[in-house]
């Protein structure tokens, strides 16, 4: 790893100031993929500025019918909390399905969906659920959050602060994990509300987490599970790699939307 | 350099690092408690695991400067003098060890998983034992060992 200064904040302010001063740095929340990245001289940035501890931004609360969760909020808070098993209990068993108990112990929502890594779950959620996400500078929603592969609207000193959930039961998220990292192969979010549909795909496109429109359009017409079974991913545009073809993860995608939608009618 | 100061197995320490300075290697390198191990290095096979503020977490992952003000429980921290911790006993008679390289990661990730879960079955025990890898393939035992803890703790 490249040497580096390290500069621990204490509020919000503190960290976009720090930003301004300093254009290379990077935000460190809970450093799971950013310190992995670093020791691998895959990124060299001259500081670090280590957000774990702003208390403002660490709290889970539920407000006119949304789930708030604060950016440090790690993935086991987010998997344990009573409230969220009881209002969208998708979101804690996804939580749950992230990396290891040890990995889950240190990274946060905020961290991961800043991060936009193409197999990551919580971009799914956020698109899969419609949710809104609150930086420094503004609110955005899902759909204008995430851009492309590794990348978000953010901008260079903006951070996200809390990311608001619309409280859906009807919803559910089915992953083909890797069986080494646990990201997912192909993941499919769900969520219906009264005629609203939202499908999202995670760890497939070449572009990261999106939209599968066809699908969302089937579903709205009809739900049923033979509308699911109608629509095929097409492997345009899908990540081949060591661990798959284009056709083997658009295959998986279709299969973890039967499932996701199986995981809503139970 | 930035001054770190954390307590460790109930002793203060207090001591300039280097920014980049892995958890791990100040644990075993400037403190001299090699029982933490370097596995992969990788964030994948969990023997570097040690509990900072009462969380599991790989010590390979977390700079020396993010543990500031924080207390660290490593393998050695466990057992009360000449008596092993409940867990460490397990293991010891479950024969829950081969070549014993990723058994303090195993240990600390166990007394994790017991601290979490009032009751222990062998599914759950496997599921939470994903973050950590035993190259030995020891498996049926390092769970029969954590599980047997647990019904003593």
């Amino acid at each position: 790893m490249y040497q580096f200064n390290y500069k621990k904040v204490e509020t919000v302010q503190e960290a976009v100031n720090e930003l301004n001063a300093n254009p290379e740095s990077k935000i460190l929340a809970g450093g799971m993929t950013l310190i992995p990245t670093m020791k691998q001289r895959l990124a060299s940035p001259e500081q670090l500025i280590d957000i774990r501890n702003i208390k403002e931004l660490n709290f889970i609360k539920e407000e006119s019918n949304n789930i708030i969760i604060g950016s440090t909020t790690n993935h086991f808070t987010v998997s344990s909390s009573d409230l969220i098993k009881e209002k969208i209990p998708s979101l804690s068993m996804l939580a749950e399905g992230i990396g290891d108990p040890h990995v889950r112990n240190m990274g946060t929502i905020g961290g991961a969906i800043s991060n936009n890594d193409p197999t990551a779950d919580y971009p799914a959620a956020c698109l899969g659920l419609g949710a809104k996400i609150k930086t420094s500078k503004r609110e955005l929603t899902a759909d204008d959050f995430f851009i492309s592969l590794f990348e978000t609207a953010l901008e260079e000193d903006e951070i996200v602060i809390s990311i608001s959930f619309p409280i859906i039961k009807s919803s559910f998220y089915m992953k083909f994990p890797n069986p080494a990292s646990r990201y997912a192969m192909a993941g499919v979010f769900i969520s219906k509300n009264n005629s609203d549909v939202r499908v999202a795909v995670t760890g497939a496109s070449e572009n990261g987490v999106f939209r599968w429109n066809e699908m969302e359009e089937s579903l709205s017409n009809n739900w049923s599970k033979s509308s699911v079974e109608s629509i095929k991913l097409s492997s345009e545009g899908i990540m081949s790699d060591i661990h798959g073809s284009s056709e083997y993860r658009a295959n998986l995608a279709n299969i973890m939307a039967i499932r996701a939608f199986e995981g809503i009618n139970e | 350099m930035s001054l770190v100061e954390l307590e460790i197995n109930g002793n203060k320490v207090s001591q300039d690092v280097e920014e980049r300075q892995l958890l791990v290697h100040f644990i075993r390198d400037d403190l001299n408690l090699t029982g933490t191990h370097v596995g992969c290095d990788t964030s994948q096979c969990g023997a570097c695991v040690v509990h900072v503020d009462g969380k599991a977490v790989k010590s390979c992952s977390m700079l020396a400067v993010q543990a500031n003000n924080s207390k660290i429980t490593t393998i050695e921290g466990l057992a009360d003098g000449e008596n092993l911790h409940p867990v460490q006993e397990a293991f010891r008679e479950n024969h829950g060890l081969q070549c014993g390289f990723c058994t303090p990661g195993m240990i600390m990730a166990a007394v994790d998983i017991i601290n979490r879960n009032s009751i222990l079955d062998e599914k759950t025990v496997r599921e939470e034992l994903e973050g950590n890898l035993c190259r030995c393939t020891g498996y049926q035992n390092i769970v029969k060992s954590i599980i047997a803890a647990s019904e003593k703790m």
